[in-house]
C-alpha cells in the first residue's frame, strides 16, 4: 500500500462520505458541509497527483459487482500532473460552490453529484486500462447532465442544452469506446500499457487515432463537435461551468496527449497535420464567436473552444515536427500544449467563478447590461481582470509563457543539422504563427470587451445595488488569480515539473535560469518574466517620483459629468456596449459569422414619411450548427417519421410482422 | 556583458526619451513646410508635455483608478520598448531576450491599456476609439509576428538583436526578397499600430473619424501628458526598430565612449530620416474608411506571409 | 489629383503664410502655459461672422501654430476656451458643462461685441447675456466681427510668442 494507492482510496471513501453527508445532513449546514467534505476530496486528488509528479508510484484495483475485470488505477506521471490540475480546479469550485450554491444548485442531489464529478474526473488521468478509463468517463459525463439540470425549472433553455449535451458526450463515448475497442482487439488487451507506438502506422491504428481524436476532441470542444460547450456551460450553475470548462476540457486534452505522447506514438505524418487541421480551425472560430458574443458566460465558453484548440494545434505540430526531424522543437511544442492546458484550468476557473460573482452580486451575464464594477466589487474585479490577462496571453501571466513556448517550437522548427525543411512543415509551421497571432489578437479584443464593458464606465442598467460577494467566493477566485500569476512569474519550476511528464528522447528539456524563468536550450531560448517585471518596477521609479513632485502641486478636481459633447442629455445609456464594441469585428468577418439583419419600421398612421418606431435585430448564430447540424437533424426527424408508419397500432400487422421474421429465421438458418 | 547590456538599455531609454518628442515635433514641422505655413517648431511637442504637466487634471464622477493608473502602464510599455529594442545597441539585457513575442506583449499592453482608459471614460466617444483600435490591433499582430519571423529565419533565432547583428554581418541579405517584402508588411503594420495615416488621422477634430484621439479625450493634465508621450515614445522605438533593420550601420556591438557616440548619432539620424518621410508622404495620404482598414491589412498579411513560405521554400 | 500633381502644387505655392507681426505683451498669469495653447472653439450662439473670422484666424494665411496654438476637440485637453456670440438660453447649460470640464489654469476670450456685451441681439427673449454673466471673462476682443489678425493678437497674448 503506497501512498499514492492511499490516496487513490482515499478519494474514493471521502467521495463517498460527502454523498452521504449531502444527503443526510439539514438544509441549512448542507452547503458548508458538502462544500468542505467535496474540497477535501478534491484536496485528496491533489496531494495524490502530487506524489505520482514526485516519483512515487502506486496502483489501486477495484473490484466490482458488475461482469467486467476489477478497475485497475495506475496513474502515470502525466496522469498525475493532470490529477493535480483537475483536483486544484475543484477545490476552488467546491470552495465557491459553499457561498453560491443556491436554490436547486443547493440541493441534496446537485452536491452528491458534485462528489461524485470531481471523483471521476480526478480518477480518468489515473485509469490503467480502457475499461476504468471509460467507467470514470460515463460517470463523469452522467454526473454532469445531473449538475447541468438543476435549474431546469427555472428556464427552459436548461433542458434543451441538458439533451445536447448528453447526445454529444454520449457520441463522443462511442467514438472512445470504439477507438479503445479497436486498440484492445490488436493489442489483445485492455491495459493501456500494453499499446505501444508497434500499431501507430497500422490501418487499425489509424483507424483508432480517428475516433479517439475526434472522441477526445468532441469533450475538449473542438469543431465541428463542440456545439454543446456553448449551450452547456452558459446553464449550468457558475462553479459547475467552471468545473466543466476548466477541469472536463482539460480531461479531453489529456486523452489527446495519451493517444498522441503513449498510446500511438509516433504516428505518421497525417495525424499531425489532422489535429493541427481541427486544432488551427477550432480556435480561430472559437475566439470568432467568443468576440462577438455579449453574454458573458457564452463568451467564456466559446473561449474554452479557442484554447483547446490551441492546445491541438501545439499537439499537431508536435507530431509533425517529430516526423520531419526536428526532435528538440517537437518537444518544445508538445511541453507547450500541457502547459497551455494548465493555464488554461487555472485562468478559466477563476473567468467562470468572477462570472458566477457577478450574477450573484448582479443577476445579470448580459455584458449589455452590466458596468461599473470596479468600485463595488473590488476583489472580483482584481481577480477576473487577472486572469483575463492571462486570457490575452499578456506578459507576467501563465498564458503569455504558454504561448511564448508555442511560438518559439513552432519558430524555431527547422530541423536539426540543417537538413531541408519539408514542405508540409514549411507550410504548417507558418500558418501555425499566423493562427495563433490571430486568436491571440482576437482574444486581446474579447477579454478588453469583457472586462471593460463589465467592470469599467458606468452601470448600463439599474443594477446598482451590486456589492461584493461573500469571503468563501473571494477566497477562490483570488488563489486562482494567484496561481495564475505564479506560473506566470515563476515559469521555471512549473515547466520543468511539466516536461518531466513527458517522454523526451533526451537530457531535460527545461532548464531553470534566473530566478524562476524558463529556458529550453534544445531550441535556444530563454526567458525570465520576474526580470521583465523588476525592469518595469525600475523604469516605474522615476516616474513616480515626478509624479510625487508635480501632483501636490496640481491636484486633481472632481467634476460632475464626462465630457460627452456638453450635451444636455447625457446618460450612461449612451456607453458603448458590448454589441457595439465587437460591431466593427462583425462586419470585418461577416463572411464567417453571417450575421442576420432585421429591421421593423412602423410608419405613423398612413404616412410614409413619418415613422413612429423602428426595430432592429441581429443575430449571429452558430454557422456550423445551422448548416450542419440542423439538416442531420431534419433528415433524422424525417426519418423518424417515416418509419412511424410501420407503426400505425394495427395487431393484426404486428402478428404480420412477428410471423415474417419467424420465417426470415428459418430460412437463414437452413441456409 | 551583463553591466554593458544594462548600461546601453538605460542610455537608450534616456536618449529616447528625449527624442521622441523631438521626432514628432520633427514630423510636424516638415507637415506644416509642405502646407505652406511655418511650423511651430521642433521643440513644440516639448512645450505642450510641459504645459500639461502645469495643469490640474480633471476626472469625472463614477471613474475610477484606471484614468490614473492607465497611462502610466501606457508610458511604462512604451519606455520597457524603448529599453530592450536594438535601437543603438544589440547587446540585450540576459534573461530578457527581445524576441518577437515578448517585444510585441509589451506592446500591447500599452494597447489594452489605453483601450481601457477609453472604455472608463464612459463616453460613447471612448467605447467607440477603444472598439476600433483593439479591432485594428487585432488585425495587426498577424501581420507584424509573421514579419519578424520572416526576418528571423536567416539568422535562425527571433530575438530582434541577434536578428539585427546578422543583418549588420552580412548585408546582402537586407536586399533579399523576403526580407524586402518582410520589411514592407512591418512597415504597414507599424503605421496601423502608431495610428498614422492612412489608418487613422492623428490630427484630427472629427470626433467620428477617430481612434486613437477618441480614446483619450477624457484624459486631462499629466494624465494626458503620459499618453502623449507613450505614443510618442512607442513611434520613435518602432521608426528605430525599421531603421536598424533596413540599415543596420552604426549600431553598437560592444561598449566604449567612441561606439556609444556613434550610436546614438546613427539612430537619431535614422528615426529623424524616417520621420522627415514620414511626414512628408502623409501629406498625399488621405485617411481611409475604417472599414477598408482591413483590407489594407489582410495585404500587408499576405505579404508576410508570402515572405516566410518563400524563404522556407527557397533557402 | 495624382501625387506628381499635388507635389507641383506644393512647390509652386511656397510658403502661404504671411510674415508675423511683431508679438504683444504676455497676459497675467499666462506664464503657465509657456508658449503652448490649446483652444476649445465655442458658438454661445452667434450670428457665425464672429465664427468666420476666428476660421480665417485658424488657417494657414495667419498660421497661428507658429506661435504654439492649436485647435483642440475636447475642452478636457483646452487651456484657452475662445466664445463668440451672446450665450442663447439653448447653449447656456453646455457653455457651463464645457467651462467645468476645462482644467485648471485656463483663459476665457470673448470674441466679438456680442460676446462682451450683448451687441445686437442683445435684450432678444432668446439671449441669456453676454459671456461674463456666466463665466470671468479674461481677454475681450471688440469688433463686430473682429478682424482676424486682432483674434489673433489675443491668442498670442496668451501664448506670448
Amino acid at each position: 500500500m503506497t501512498a499514492v494507492t492511499a490516496g487513490m482510496l482515499a478519494q474514493f471513501v471521502l467521495a463517498s462520505i460527502t454523498a452521504a453527508l449531502a444527503f443526510s445532513v439539514p438544509a441549512s449546514v448542507r452547503a458548508v458541509v458538502s462544500g468542505i467534505a467535496c474540497a477535501l476530496t478534491a484536496a485528496a486528488g491533489v496531494v495524490t497527483g502530487a506524489l505520482v509528479l514526485a516519483g512515487v508510484e502506486g496502483s489501486l484495483t477495484l473490484a466490482l459487482a458488475l461482469p467486467v475485470d476489477p478497475l485497475v488505477f495506475e496513474p502515470t506521471r502525466l496522469g498525475g500532473l493532470f490529477m493535480v490540475v483537475i483536483s486544484s480546479v475543484g477545490v476552488l469550485v467546491s470552495v465557491f460552490g459553499i457561498g453560491y450554491a443556491h436554490g436547486t444548485a443547493a440541493a441534496r442531489t446537485s452536491w452528491m453529484s458534485l462528489a461524485f464529478f470531481l471523483l471521476a474526473m480526478q480518477m480518468v488521468p489515473a485509469a490503467a486500462d480502457s475499461v476504468s478509463f471509460l467507467l470514470m468517463w460515463e460517470t463523469m459525463a452522467l454526473c454532469s447532465t445531473i449538475l447541468l439540470l438543476a435549474e431546469h425549472r427555472n428556464r427552459r433553455e436548461v433542458s434543451s442544452a441538458a439533451i445536447w449535451y448528453s447526445a454529444m458526450s454520449q457520441l463522443s463515448f462511442l467514438l472512445l469506446l470504439g477507438g479503445f475497442g479497436v486498440l484492445a482487439a490488436t493489442v489483445g488487451s485492455t491495459s493501456l500499457a500494453a499499446i505501444g507506438s508497434s500499431v501507430s502506422h497500422s490501418p487499425a491504428g489509424g483507424l483508432a487515432f480517428v475516433l479517439l481524436i475526434v472522441g477526445f476532441g468532441s469533450k475538449a470542444g473542438l469543431v465541428p463537435v463542440h456545439v454543446w460547450l456553448p449551450r452547456a456551460h452558459p446553464e449550468a450553475p457558475s462553479h459547475i461551468s467552471a468545473a466543466m470548462s476548466a477541469a472536463m476540457v482539460s480531461v479531453g486534452a489529456y486523452g489527446a496527449l495519451m493517444v498522441c505522447m503513449r498510446l500511438l506514438h509516433d504516428g505518421p505524418l497525417w495525424w499531425g497535420l489532422a489535429i493541427m487541421v481541427i486544432g488551427g480551425v477550432s480556435a480561430v472560430y472559437g475566439i470568432l464567436q467568443a468576440s462577438v458574443n455579449s453574454n458573458l458566460k457564452v463568451l467564456l465558453a466559446h473561449s474554452t473552444t479557442e484554447n483547446m484548440g490551441l492546445v491541438f494545434l501545439a499537439i499537431g505540430a508536435s507530431v509533425v515536427l517529430r516526423g520531419s526531424g526536428a526532435t528538440a522543437a517537437a518537444d518544445a511544442a508538445m511541453l507547450a500544449a500541457l502547459l497551455l492546458t494548465v493555464s488554461h484550468a487555472l485562468f478559466k476557473a477563476t473567468l467562470f467563478l468572477g462570472a458566477g460573482a457577478i450574477q450573484h452580486a448582479t443577476g445579470e451575464v448580459n455584458l449589455d447590461r452590466l458596468g461599473g464594477l470596479l468600485r463595488r466589487m473590488p476583489w472580483t474585479s482584481a481577480a477576473f481582470g487577472v486572469a483575463a490577462m492571462a486570457a490575452a496571453a499578456l506578459p507576467i501571466t501563465s498564458g503569455f509563457v504558454a504561448e511564448w513556448v508555442l511560438l518559439q517550437a513552432f519558430i524555431h522548427g527547422s530541423p536539426a543539422g540543417g537538413a531541408p525543411v519539408s514542405v508540409a512543415v514549411s507550410v504548417a509551421m507558418p500558418l501555425g504563427v499566423a493562427i495563433v497571432a490571430l486568436t491571440a489578437g482576437l482574444a486581446l479584443l474579447t477579454f478588453v470587451k469583457a472586462y471593460g464593458i463589465a467592470f469599467l464606465s458606468r452601470p448600463r442598467s439599474a443594477q446598482t445595488t451590486a456589492s461584493e460577494v461573500p469571503v468563501v467566493m473571494r477566497i477562490s477566485m483570488v488563489v486562482g488569480a494567484v496561481a495564475v500569476l505564479a506560473v506566470g512569474v515563476l515559469p521555471g519550476p512549473v515547466a520543468a515539473t511539466v516536461a518531466s511528464t513527458m517522454r523526451l528522447t533526451r537530457e531535460p528539456l527545461v532548464y531553470m535560469v534566473g530566478a524562476g524563468g524558463i529556458s529550453i536550450p534544445g531550441i535556444g531560448v530563454l526567458l525570465d518574466p520576474g526580470a521583465l517585471a523588476v525592469l518595469a518596477a525600475l523604469i516605474m521609479v522615476p516616474i513616480v517620483v515626478i509624479v510625487l513632485i508635480v501632483s501636490p502641486n496640481h491636484p486633481r478636481r472632481l467634476s460632475a459629468l464626462p465630457w460627452g459633447g456638453g450635451g444636455s442629455r447625457a446618460r450612461p445609456r449612451m456607453q458603448y456596449t458590448a454589441t457595439s464594441y465587437a460591431e466593427p469585428l462583425v462586419r470585418v468577418f461577416d463572411d464567417v459569422l453571417k450575421p442576420s439583419r432585421d429591421v421593423q419600421v412602423t410608419h405613423l398612421g398612413e404616412s410614409q414619411y413619418l415613422v413612429q418606431r423602428v426595430q432592429v435585430e441581429q443575430r449571429v448564430t452558430d454557422l456550423i450548427e445551422s448548416r450542419l447540424y440542423r439538416p442531420l437533424l431534419n433528415r433524422a426527424q424525417s426519418f423518424g417519421k417515416l418509419a412511424r408508419r410501420a407503426q400505425n397500432g394495427s395487431i393484426h400487422l404486428y402478428l404480420g410482422y412477428s410471423f415474417a421474421a419467424l420465417l426470415i429465421i428459418l430460412v437463414v438458418v437452413a441456409v | 556583458m551583463t553591466w554593458a547590456a544594462i548600461a546601453i538599455a538605460l542610455i537608450q531609454l534616456v536618449f529616447f526619451v528625449f527624442l521622441a518628442p523631438l521626432v514628432v515635433g520633427v514630423i510636424r514641422q516638415v507637415r506644416a513646410r509642405l502646407e505652406g505655413r511655418a511650423g511651430a517648431g521642433v521643440w513644440q511637442p516639448w512645450r505642450d508635455v510641459r504645459k500639461l504637466l502645469r495643469k490640474n487634471p480633471v476626472h469625472a464622477e463614477g471613474s475610477s483608478w484606471i484614468l490614473t493608473a492607465g497611462p502610466l502602464t501606457v508610458l511604462v510599455s512604451s519606455l520597457l520598448l524603448c529599453a530592450l529594442l536594438p535601437l543603438v545597441g544589440t547587446l540585450s539585457i540576459p534573461l530578457i531576450p527581445n524576441d518577437l513575442f515578448v517585444i510585441v506583449s509589451l506592446m500591447l499592453v500599452g494597447v489594452v491599456a489605453l483601450a481601457l482608459v477609453g472604455l472608463d471614460a464612459g463616453t460613447a466617444f471612448g467605447g467607440m476609439g477603444s472598439s476600433r483600435h483593439m479591432t485594428v490591433a487585432a488585425l495587426v499582430e498577424p501581420t507584424v509576428l509573421l514579419a519578424i519571423y520572416a526576418l528571423s529565419i536567416p539568422a535562425g533565432t527571433s530575438t530582434l538583436s541577434v536578428i539585427v547583428g546578422t543583418r549588420l554581418q552580412t548585408p546582402a541579405v537586407i536586399l533579399s526578397p523576403v526580407s524586402v517584402l518582410a520589411m514592407v508588411a512591418l512597415a504597414i503594420a507599424i503605421m496601423a499600430e502608431t495610428g498614422r495615416l492612412p489608418v487613422d488621422n492623428p490630427s484630427t477634430h472629427l470626433e467620428l473619424t477617430m481612434m486613437h484621439e477618441a480614446m483619450v479625450l477624457e484624459a486631462s493634465g499629466r494624465d494626458l501628458a503620459w499618453l502623449e508621450l507613450g505614443s510618442w515614445l512607442k513611434l520613435a522605438a518602432l521608426l528605430g526598430l525599421l531603421g536598424n533593420l533596413a540599415a543596420p550601420w552604426g549600431i553598437l556591438t560592444d561598449l566604449s565612449i567612441w561606439s556609444v557616440a556613434v550610436g546614438i548619432i546613427a539612430v537619431a539620424a535614422k528615426v529623424l530620416l524616417l520621420g522627415i518621410l514620414l511626414g512628408a508622404g502623409e501629406i498625399f495620404l488621405a485617411k481611409v474608411r475604417l472599414f477598408r482598414v482591413p483590407e489594407l491589412l489582410a495585404g500587408s498579411f499576405t505579404l508576410a506571409l508570402l515572405a516566410v513560405t518563400a524563404s522556407y521554400l527557397v533557402a | 489629383m495624382s501625387a506628381a500633381g499635388l507635389a507641383r502644387m506644393i512647390a509652386r505655392a511656397g510658403r502661404i503664410a504671411e510674415p508675423a507681426p511683431p508679438a504683444p505683451a504676455l497676459a497675467a498669469g499666462a506664464e503657465v502655459f509657456g508658449g503652448s495653447v490649446d483652444v476649445r472653439f465655442i458658438n454661445a450662439g452667434g450670428c457665425s461672422d464672429c465664427a468666420l473670422e476666428v476660421m480665417s484666424a485658424l488657417g494657414p494665411v495667419y498660421d497661428v501654430e507658429r506661435y504654439g496654438i492649436r485647435l483642440v476637440a475636447s475642452p478636457r485637453h483646452a487651456d484657452v476656451l475662445l466664445i463668440v456670440g451672446a450665450v442663447t438660453q439653448n447653449l447656456l447649460e453646455p457653455l457651463r458643462r464645457t467651462i467645468e470640464a476645462t482644467p485648471t489654469p485656463r483663459f476665457v476670450i470673448a470674441v466679438g461685441d456680442c460676446a462682451i456685451s450683448g451687441g445686437a441681439v442683445g435684450n432678444g427673449y432668446g439671449v441669456f447675456g453676454p459671456v461674463s454673466s456666466v463665466v470671468d471673462v479674461d481677454l475681450n476682443v471688440p469688433g463686430s466681427p473682429p478682424e482676424p489678425a486682432q483674434i489673433v493678437e489675443a491668442l498670442r497674448r496668451v501664448s506670448g510668442r
